[in-house]
């Protein structure tokens, strides 16, 4: 290696690092475009937002829709689910992951059933509906609805994740709460998703 | 090629002459055929040719079928059924890739395990065992990603399970598989790079099984007492080898040809039993089988996978210690990978001097028990993850890893093993006498 005291430094080491320098940026912008191209294309990332009419959906249904490629599960919640679910924060020192999860809170809101559901529409109870993504946060199956595993919730029958009804993970494998998407009223019965 | 002393190819014709002085292929064919094998090779040392078989069997039959498949979200799995239903004997051609492949794994866990117990890993075999274990890797995800292309329910639910697997590494794992799928959830181009991957894999693992054989070659083979050739001059090799065609050709396709018999009956007559029903429904992002598997082969590393949650011990203690980072999502992936990255070291990780564990009394049962826990992962990997099974399969994961990180090391320093054969020459003649072995340093290839 040469440095500025060594005399013995030439025009041809000078070529040698240029040449080699040159060689390995030359190789790394021809390689990068192979490696890009498995990247998400444009038409992939345009998916953005949908919109759902949920007039349809009666408390205790759960309605399934895609987005992004993705089952989003938009749970209309009767009102003894509503009372479980909250009863169910008492047991917030047991919760695998603290955080709510939601991309419409702060990223430090806690995991409370309040912070996990979405506003309610004028004249229904608060924490009616509650919308989520149905990917395993263990590694992306599609939980079973509708009440299945321990905790009243979803459960995950690829490894046995057990989610709550607010979709707070309790049990197995999965490190995190099923994530709340970006969802907003458009109207009363329409949800506007991403 | 080869350490061993033997004759060499001599060109004779003109043209001979003429070919092997502009490229020596016809020598290095017959260096390669001829190689000096040890004689005592047992029913173990076939599943080699099994495997060389197998791949060529998965190429050619891999190739027509992608004359008839679509690697199209809306089309693949009517494609698949266009030629099991509409396309001339298709529906053979595609049980024979489908069963080809359990059959491939079969033979490579025989042949895995056999070096597992005759040493056949240790030096100055290393490099083989390593270009092995790259080959099982690519093995692997080439099986994966075939399993992939007929787009059927386990095999849309299997790639987001797989695919996940990249997605709990720390930090980049998220972008690795939306870069891996080509979206954030398994689709259009996820199918079509599977598809393009799935087909040029089969010829890297052919050239690494040239590399193989080569690295092998350079060596010798391995045999059931793991002593070595002599290679004092061409006369002592004799003495303790055959040359490979046509003696152990000829036993290799004998064993083939039973191999295949019992192949080509369950392609015949059982085509699905080693796959899943649920498999034969297109794939709906929207619902995820009740109870999601992969195949058998990789039932044993799955269960591994699922073993470690985060009630164990071990996982409380790595997120512990490493402030959160590995958790149990990652340490189930880590452990995985680890069960095979332990197999790979295994090298370095057995410290006897004796080879085959033929000459090892207390390797033997450990080796016997780790058959039997393999089966067991095996069995507790294709077990929903309730109840008792996820304890099993904790059990059979811990055993995995104490065989090779604890008992191999332990073993070669407190085991008195019994001492082996002088030469491969004894041994032979041990098992069929001195009548047999008097005129087989007379032998002569073409005979």
């Amino acid at each position: 290696m040469s440095t500025a005291e060594d005399d013995h430094t030439t025009r041809r080491d000078f070529i040698y690092y240029a040449t080699a320098g040159a060689g390995a940026v030359i190789t790394g912008a021809s390689v990068w475009p192979l490696v890009n191209q498995m990247n998400p294309s444009a038409d992939v990332l345009a998916l953005a937002s949908i919109r759902q009419d949920v007039s349809a959906v009666e408390p205790g249904m759960q309605l399934t829709v895609l987005w992004q490629g993705k089952p989003v599960f938009i749970r209309h919640r009767t009102g003894s689910e509503i009372a479980e679910a909250q009863a169910q924060d008492a047991e917030a020192a047991e919760f695998i992951d603290g955080f709510a999860r939601n991309e419409n809170l702060e990223a430090t809101a806690d995991a409370s059933d309040a912070n996990r559901v979405m506003p309610s529409p004028e004249g229904e109870a608060d924490g009616a509906w509650i919308v989520q993504m149905g990917v395993c946060t263990h590694l992306g199956c599609v939980p079973l609805g509708d009440g299945a595993g321990d905790f009243g919730g979803w459960f995950c029958p690829c490894h046995g994740s057990h989610y709550d009804l607010a979709g707070r993970i309790r049990k197995g494998p999965a490190p995190e709460n099923l994530p709340v998407p970006p969802a907003r009223w458009v109207d009363a019965t329409t949800i506007e998703l991403g | 090629m080869g350490g061993i002393p033997h004759d060499h190819y001599e060109p004779k014709s003109n043209a001979e002459k003429w070919l092997e002085s502009r490229l020596p292929v016809i020598g290095l064919i017959y260096g390669t055929l001829m190689i000096p094998t040890p004689k005592n090779l047992n029913w173990m040392w076939i599943w080699g040719i099994v495997l060389a078989f197998t791949l060529v069997l998965q190429i050619a039959t891999g190739v027509v079928l992608v004359m008839h498949y679509t690697p199209h979200v809306e089309m693949a799995f009517s494609s698949v059924e266009h030629c099991m239903r509409d396309v001339n004997s298709c529906h053979m051609i595609r049980y024979f890739h489908m069963n080809g492949a359990s059959l491939f794994f079969v033979a490579v866990y025989a042949h895995m395990f056999r070096g597992l117990y005759y040493g056949s890993y240790k030096a100055p075999r290393e490099v083989t065992w390593i270009i092995g274990m790259l080959i099982f890797l690519l093995m692997m995800a080439t099986g994966f990603l075939g399993y992939v292309l007929p787009w059927g329910q386990m095999s849309f639910h299997g790639t987001a399970v797989i695919t996940g697997l990249f997605g709990a590494i720390p930090f980049i794992g998220e972008s690795l598989q939306t870069w891996l799928l080509g979206a954030s959830a398994v689709g259009q181009p996820a199918l079509n790079r599977f598809f393009s991957l799935h087909y040029l894999l089969p010829f890297v693992i052919a050239a690494l099984v040239i590399v193989h054989i080569w690295a092998f070659h350079t060596t010798g083979n391995n045999n059931p007492t793991g002593v070595e050739v002599r290679r004092g001059s061409k006369e002592e090799a004799e003495k303790d080898t055959l040359p490979f065609w046509p003696y152990f050709v000829i036993k290799d396709l004998f064993a083939l040809s039973v191999i295949l018999t019992v192949f080509v009956a369950i392609v015949g007559f059982m085509p699905n039993f080693l796959g899943h029903p649920d498999n034969y429904i297109e794939a709906n992002a929207l619902v995820t089988p009740a109870h999601i598997v992969p195949e058998w082969y990789f039932l044993p590393f799955y269960a591994i996978l699922r073993a470690f949650d985060n009630t164990v011990w071990v996982v409380i203690f790595a997120e512990w210690i490493s402030f959160g980072i590995i958790d149990a999502k990652f340490f189930g992936v880590l452990a995985m990978f680890g069960a095979i990255a332990v197999m790979a070291l295994v090298p370095w990780l057995d410290t006897s001097s004796t080879r085959s564990g033929r000459y090892r009394p207390m390797f033997k049962w450990w080796f016997a028990i780790l058959c039997v826990d393999f089966i067991v992962l095996m069995w507790a990997g294709a077990m929903p993850a309730e109840g008792i099974y996820p304890i099993i399969a904790l059990i059979g994961a811990t055993y995995w890893f104490a065989y090779f990180l604890v008992i191999l090391p332990l073993l070669g320093v407190i085991e008195k093993p019994m001492t082996p054969p002088a030469t491969i020459e004894d041994d032979f003649n041990a098992h069929y006498g001195q009548t047999a072995a008097s005129d087989n340093s007379a032998a002569s290839p073409a005979e």
